[in-house]
């Protein structure tokens, strides 16, 4: 019997001292994290489509993302994410075998190799205005052997050689004082068309081989313009007057110039709307897109315009292609009836269509934004054609033969931001059946485990267990689960549409473009601007859905009235959506309720009137019991000035609105405005959740936390030191961080770090800040630590109130209670520069906590809170040391298994959210930026579960085999015991 | 020597009754026994053995009142070598040095049955052993104490308590995009 019972105890202990290592193993990855690759939206699109080799489209976008895309399933060959100032200007293929790419205003241009992305060479480009930029690749155009690429860029025209990137010659426009808008290659020469000012045509022509003056030409035009120039064919170009009802032929004839006027309205009966020129570049013929139609015009030879065809409900016109000698075709797609309709047409022969395609595409995708066209030859040699589609709501679709062959949900890549929601409560019948169906998979699974935990597995059971971890419908279940790790992730991308996403494997639940954030004629700009959770539904209200609010804008001004949509969680389903009158400055989540859980909301407009939503009267009552209470503060960074605000009563306005709200101001805080500039403002996350407000140091002493959510941490930088790292000396560089109390204005704590400058980057949680800036002095980026005790409350110390529960700690406090504040606070060397800082957060605040810092490399860190704690020393004792308290060094250590993204890059990092989990110990993060990882951590190890892979048969037949041999001794024993006694 | 006489329990035991002679008057007695110096029980003799076994049990009260201390020395040693960090074996320590004075002072009527005498006076005995154990009790709180595990800190009391309500919110910032 003890017997037993040991070797169940070392049995237990081994179990237990399994997976005690804090860093991933390799069979672990993916099976609680997801990493998705976009690349934003699609700006251009060269096909690259060879008898051999592999078929590719490359594209760039918006997200300055240059790509290499499989054409058969549009998944990614190769990536490179530019920086955000990187701006692709043009892309092209040189050579056949090099992707050409001009990026930051044409001043960087670069060659990638083709089939497997690494960079061939790279050119900087000078030049001192900013312009146009274009880059052009002539075909069969060399100097000296070299083919030539053709880049303008800041000003002046580059003559590159494309093997080596190497200027082969220049010639700078910016003394000409002229808009370069074209080239043309004819042969030797190279022929530049721009305008000076808005009304001077000029043309150069250029000796391509050494980039000589030839010729010099211009005329002036009878009337200003309006847009860009635009080439319908070597020779003649179109442009808009600048009242945008004419329209400029311009023709080019034996180096003679000509101009031809034509009135729209000779073309079209409507013309009242305004006119605008489609960049599409087909040969004789050019687009002008005009109340909803799109005329397609052609250019005769004499400067006469005819009117080839209208479209109406014309979603974009491609680029021509050519596709034999002579033969240009070109698409254009129209909406119709729950369809799109596709057009491919030969430029010359406007009659037949050499390609007529209806595509059901879903109308969560929105209109074509953008067609590329590339041609292939069937079997019976006719010409096939096949489309990519960039979509309104940034998707990419590649249609072929009438069908989507594969579509890529590139909105993604564009979140702006994110919020959560539960999904639907288990219901107990689905539940049951589900598992007796699945009940003999569900013991193969386990016996497999068995196999795997006994080592007795052969390879292809350990591929098969691998398999059944990662694709565990467990995981993926669309209900609600005991430990909280599925959610949903509600995310708003910069295309207007909402997405929900499943945090167990990252499929796409729902999708949404919403009606309010699309282009229309009343709202033409509009921008989505933050998500915030409307309805939370638990206890009574469980029965409803949840939905959140998406709070946008109808411009990318702040005058720009306001447009709010209220989305079902679980359907996706708009269940409202309001076109508003006022603007908005701020939205303020207010921490009270309504009877169905909604959450009331302030909408703060720019003239500092606020707007009380949902528009009940339980709302007004609820916003009136708690008028007093209510505060909001504005940072005004431009002019250094924080102000605080409260309620003061109904708005004294011309129409009367009962949900209007105005305020008088409080105070304000003016920073002297000559030697501190406002860089950055943290505040407290308004869902976090504090387990406890007290700090137990080692020798049993007690410090009070100063845990308030009205707390402000405000960075402020020299004026002179606000630039990039090395333009200000150390001398006039310095760093003063403020900690402000928002109801009453006070300054909690002020400190200057000397020679120091930003950027900073801050966190701020229960009673700390940590923020990240660069120290000038050292030259190496550093981390500090405030923490804020609240020295008021510290004489509190009589035990005995405690036992008899007899102190007023918990009692609700006042912020003009004016507090004794005393802070500590460290700072330390850091090496890594910083993209953003969050810090975990779990359910009840229980758990330790961990620093999730967004690197430079796009990866996510996770240090622990321990290694900035301000109670750091050199030589802690013993207690200290059992305590956790960490020695001190002066740099904080970058161990390289704590990056919880591992391996993988969250290219172009802009954010990172926490969100608790149900289970006390773990914490649910998602990184957000072109691509999107999400993971589960536990900053303290996951004290309160058994791990996922954790075998239950195994402990199942363990216990069975306990039992049976705890029968079999006691059996034995019995009988043992009978002899002894019979002898 | 008959069977079956004598026989004890449920069948599995016999045994045979010597000194039942009940049976046996018939048979001569063997030579150099006689059966007179059997009945022949001296009253004084009994007295005396009394006496000397009362005083035996006195002396036996008092060394068991005293075996606590050896313990508590025990303990003390055993307490020192454990050190006061907590961890496994100090904290067993200190709870069997917890257990010990408490169950041997639930059992001191127990105890001390064996030596229950109507003339052994058995209180002294009785409380030194109490006083003996509630030493030993003392030392294993002590030791507690010094462990850090008895609530008599503020820390111990306020590490759980939860943050203060606030009366007022505010809310706000720089202005959105």
């Amino acid at each position: 019997m003890a017997m037993a019972i040991r070797v169940f105890l070392i049995f237990l202990l081994s179990l237990s001292s399994t997976n005690l290592s804090y860093s991933l193993y390799e069979d672990q990855v993916g099976l609680m994290d997801w990493h998705q690759q976009y690349i934003g939206k699609v700006k251009h699109a060269v096909f690259h489509t060879q008898k051999t080799g592999r078929k590719r489209v490359l594209v760039s976008t918006e997200e300055n993302v240059v790509a290499s895309l499989d054409l058969r399933h549009g998944e990614i060959f190769w990536r490179h994410v530019l920086g955000t100032n990187d701006v692709i200007n043009g892309l092209d293929i040189a050579l056949g075998k090099y992707v050409i790419t001009l990026s930051s205003d044409g001043s960087i241009l670069r060659a990638w190799n083709l089939p497997d992305g690494q960079m061939v060479w790279e050119s900087p480009l000078q030049g001192s205005k900013d312009s146009k930029s274009i880059l052009y690749i002539p075909k069969n155009l060399k100097a000296d052997k070299d083919d030539l690429i053709l880049v303008l860029g800041r000003g002046c025209l580059h003559a590159v050689s494309s093997i080596d990137g190497e200027i082969l010659w220049r010639k700078d426009f910016t003394d000409e004082s002229i808009e370069v808008g074209h080239f043309i290659q004819s042969t030797d020469t190279i022929y530049i068309a721009g305008f000076g000012g808005s009304s001077k045509f000029h043309i150069y022509g250029l000796n391509a081989k050494n980039g000589e003056l030839l010729k010099n030409d211009h005329a002036k035009l009878p009337c200003d313009t309006f847009g860009e120039l635009l080439s319908v064919s070597g020779d003649k170009f179109v442009v808009l007057d600048n009242l945008r009802s004419k329209i400029l032929t311009l023709i080019i004839k034996n180096g003679e110039i000509s101009y031809n006027q034509n009135h729209i309205s000779d073309l079209i009966e409507d013309s009242s709307g305004q006119a605008i020129l489609l960049p599409s570049r087909l040969p004789e013929l050019f687009a002008l897109r005009i109340n909803f139609h799109v005329l397609l015009i052609k250019v005769t030879n004499g400067g006469e315009l005819v009117l080839v065809d209208k479209i109406n409900n014309a979603a974009a016109v491609s680029d021509a292609l050519s596709i034999s000698e002579g033969q240009h075709a070109f698409a254009f797609a129209q909406h119709g009836d729950n369809k799109v309709h596709l057009f491919v047409k030969d430029v010359s022969d406007w009659n037949g269509d050499l390609l007529k395609e209806s595509i059901v595409i879903d109308h969560q995708r929105g209109n074509i934004d953008k067609i590329f066209i590339n041609n292939y030859v069937r079997t019976d040699r006719s010409h096939g054609f096949r489309a990519l589609m960039a979509m309104e709501d940034h998707s990419l679709l590649l249609v072929q033969q009438g069908e989507i062959v594969w579509s890529r949900e590139d909105g993604l890549a564009s979140v702006i931001d994110v919020t959560t929601s539960e999904l639907p409560v288990e219901k107990e019948g689905v539940f049951v059946a589900k598992v007796e169906q699945n009940l003999f998979e569900w013991l193969k699974g386990h016996m497999l485990k068995l196999k795997g935990t006994l080592m007795i597995a052969s390879p292809e059971d350990v591929v098969a267990i691998q398999a059944l971890r990662l694709r565990s419908s467990e995981k993926s279940k669309m209900t609600r689960d005991h430990n909280g790790f599925r959610k949903l992730l509600i995310v708003l991308t910069r295309a207007g549409k909402v997405f929900a996403l499943h945090t167990g494997d990252g499929r796409v639940v729902w999708s949404i473009l919403l009606r309010t954030l699309r282009k229309s004629e009343v709202c033409e700009y509009p921008v989505g601007l933050n998500i915030y959770q409307w309805q939370v539904p638990h206890h009574h209200a469980l029965d409803e859905n949840p939905s959140v609010l998406v709070v946008g804008r109808c411009g990318p001004n702040q005058a720009a009235p306001v447009v709010l949509s209220f989305i079902d969680a679980f359907t996706g389903e708009e269940l409202n959506s309001l076109s508003l009158a006022h603007t908005v400055a701020h939205v303020i989540p207010l921490p009270y309720t309504d009877s169905t859980e909604q959450r009331l909301h302030l909408i703060i407009d720019v003239n500092q009137r606020a707007y009380l939503y949902p528009r009940t009267q339980e709302a007004i009552d609820i916003l009136q019991r708690e008028f007093s209470n209510v505060y909001w503060y504005s940072v005004e960074a431009d002019i250094g000035v924080i102000r605080g605000h409260t309620l003061k009563g109904k708005c004294i306005h011309e129409v009367v609105d009962e949900y209007c709200f105005d305020f008088r101001d409080l105070w304000s805080i003016v920073f002297p405005s000559e030697s501190e500039k406002i860089i950055a403002t943290v505040t407290r996350k308004s869902n976090e959740v504090v387990h406890t407000q007290a700090k137990v140091m080692t020798d049993y002493d007690v410090m009070y936390k100063y845990i308030s959510k009205n707390v402000l941490f405000v960075a402020n930088a020299a004026p002179k030191a606000r630039g990039e790292i090395g333009t200000a000396t150390p001398e006039e560089a310095w760093l003063v961080i403020y900690i402000i109390d928002t109801v009453t204005g006070r300054i909690l704590h002020r400190m200057t770090h000397h020679g120091c400058q930003g950027p900073v980057h801050a966190v701020f949680s229960e009673n700390w800040v940590v923020y990240h800036y660069f120290n000038l002095r050292a030259h190496r980026y550093e981390m500090s630590v405030v923490e804020v005790y609240d020295q008021s409350r510290a004489d509190s110390k009589d035990v005995w109130k405690f036992v008899l529960g007899k102190h007023n700690l918990t009692s609700p406090i006042s912020s003009y209670y004016r507090p004794d504040i005393i802070t500590k606070s460290q700072s330390y060397f850091f090496t890594h520069s910083v993209k953003s800082i969050e810090v975990t957060s779990t359910a009840k605040g229980i758990t330790s906590k961990q620093l999730l810092i967004g690197t430079i490399g796009d990866q996510v860190l996770a240090l622990d809170k321990r290694f900035l704690d301000p109670r750091r020393t050199l030589n802690p004792s013993q207690a200290e040391k059992e305590e956790g308290i960490i020695p001190l060094t002066d740099s904080l250590p970058i161990i390289s298994q704590s990056y919880i993204t591992h391996s993988l890059k969250v290219e172009g990092l802009r954010g990172i959210i926490t969100v608790p989990a149900k289970l006390e110990s773990t914490s649910l993060v998602f990184a957000y930026g072109v691509d999107l990882f999400f993971t589960q951590i536990a900053p303290s190890r996951t004290y309160d579960s058994l791990t996922e892979d954790f075998s239950y048969a195994l402990l199942l037949l363990t216990i069975v085999a306990l039992v049976a041999a705890i029968f079999v001794t006691w059996v034995l024993s019995e009988r043992k015991d009978l002899q002894e006694k019979w002898r | 020597m008959e069977k079956g006489k004598g026989v004890m329990g449920l069948g599995r035991r016999w045994g045979v009754d010597f000194s039942d002679n009940s049976t046996s008057r018939d048979i001569p007695d063997p030579p150099g026994f006689s059966r007179a110096s059997l009945d022949q029980d001296d009253s004084s003799l009994s007295r005396q053995k009394k006496d000397a076994e009362s005083n035996w049990k006195a002396q036996k009260a008092w060394e068991v009142a005293q075996a606590p201390l050896k313990n508590l020395l025990m303990m003390g040693f055993m307490m020192w070598m454990a050190g006061s960090t907590v961890h496994l074996f100090s904290i067993g320590i200190t709870f069997s040095a917890l257990w010990q004075p408490i169950s041997a002072l639930q059992s001191v009527g127990k105890i001390f049955e064996p030596y229950k005498d109507n003339k052994v006076e058995l209180l002294g005995p009785k409380l030194l052993f109490i006083a003996l154990n509630l030493g030993g009790l003392a030392l294993g709180v002590w030791k507690l104490n010094a462990l850090g595990l008895l609530p008599t800190h503020t820390s111990d009391w306020v590490s759980s308590l939860p943050p203060a309500q606030e009366v007022e919110f505010s809310g706000g910032g720089v202005n959105l995009g």
